[in-house]
């Protein structure tokens, strides 16, 4: 059930994508950003967390998770050390997307050569 | 001399606009994405019967092993393909950030490591980071001022 569940609402979170990106006809690069601020946006209002319960990878897989995964962290140290945690936490909970993307960035440059 | 208006000029780029066939690149976004995310699913249950992940933490992981598989399919010229037919099915998903920074590292080493590799890997995905951070800092700042002031709970 929890399959039936993370195709759905990650294939509409997809659309919602392509649906930016053709009606108002914005790059990738603005889709995605926008798709990230937002999922800040819903985490700030506590909404992003019951979607992640319901939908499990449908949630974390889309880019919006990474809106939600900075403000998680931010907050989490925010209520440890106050507001100085803001900035300090930011990355506690998402460095494994930012951190394999540079590792495995780095080994597709030593390991492969462009093609087309 | 023949002055063509900014109005004309927008009139010819629209008369020459190709329309898009929106529904049939939802519905691909709709099914490339769900099956990714499905993909995704099948990892996290892996990483939370294999090792003791649980269901809050086993994003991280999950994670790491899509933007594996993609650096894979990114170095093959199989993703491209993929990415051409689906749109958004394979760029909102976390392996077209994945993507966006393999390939840039990729496409620039033949101008070295420093300069290539090294000054152009968030090229493309450096305004996500750019705007997720920013705007989790402010969403974050805000609900922590929010919560020290007792407005909310």
């Amino acid at each position: 059930m929890v399959f039936l569940w993370a195709f759905i609402v990650g294939g509409i979170i997809c659309v919602i994508g392509q649906l930016i990106m053709d009606i108002f006809k914005k790059t990738p690069g603005f889709t995605l950003s926008l798709l990230v601020v937002l999922g800040a946006i819903l985490d700030g209002f506590g909404l992003y967390e019951p979607l992640v319960d319901f939908a499990g990878a449908g949630a974390t897989v889309p880019i919006t998770s990474f809106g939600n995964a900075l403000v998680h962290g931010a907050l989490l140290e925010a209520e440890k050390s106050g507001m100085i945690g803001v900035i300090t936490g930011m990355f506690e909970v998402t460095s494994s997307g930012i951190s394999a993307a540079i590792i495995f960035g780095m080994i597709g440059a030593l390991l492969f050569k462009p093609k087309g | 001399m023949l002055q063509i208006k900014k109005d004309d000029y927008q009139n010819l780029v629209s008369a020459h606009d190709q329309k898009r066939p929106i529904l049939k690149n939802c519905l691909k976004a709709f099914f490339v994405g769900g099956f990714i995310c499905v993909i995704g699913q099948g990892i996290s249950f892996f990483y939370m019967y294999v090792f003791d992940f649980t269901e809050e933490t086993v994003g991280d992981p999950t994670v790491a092993t899509l933007i594996f598989i993609t650096m894979l399919l990114t170095g093959f010229g199989v993703y491209d393909k993929i990415a051409q037919f689906s749109g958004a099915g394979t760029a909102v998903p976390v392996t077209g950030f994945g993507n966006a920074v393999i390939s840039a590292a990729m496409e620039h080493r033949t101008e070295g490591f420093v300069q290539g590799v090294g000054a152009n890997m968030f090229k493309l995905a450096g305004s996500v980071i750019l705007f997720g951070v920013f705007s989790a800092f402010i969403v974050a700042l805000i609900k922590t001022a929010l919560m020290e002031f007792g407005v909310i709970g």
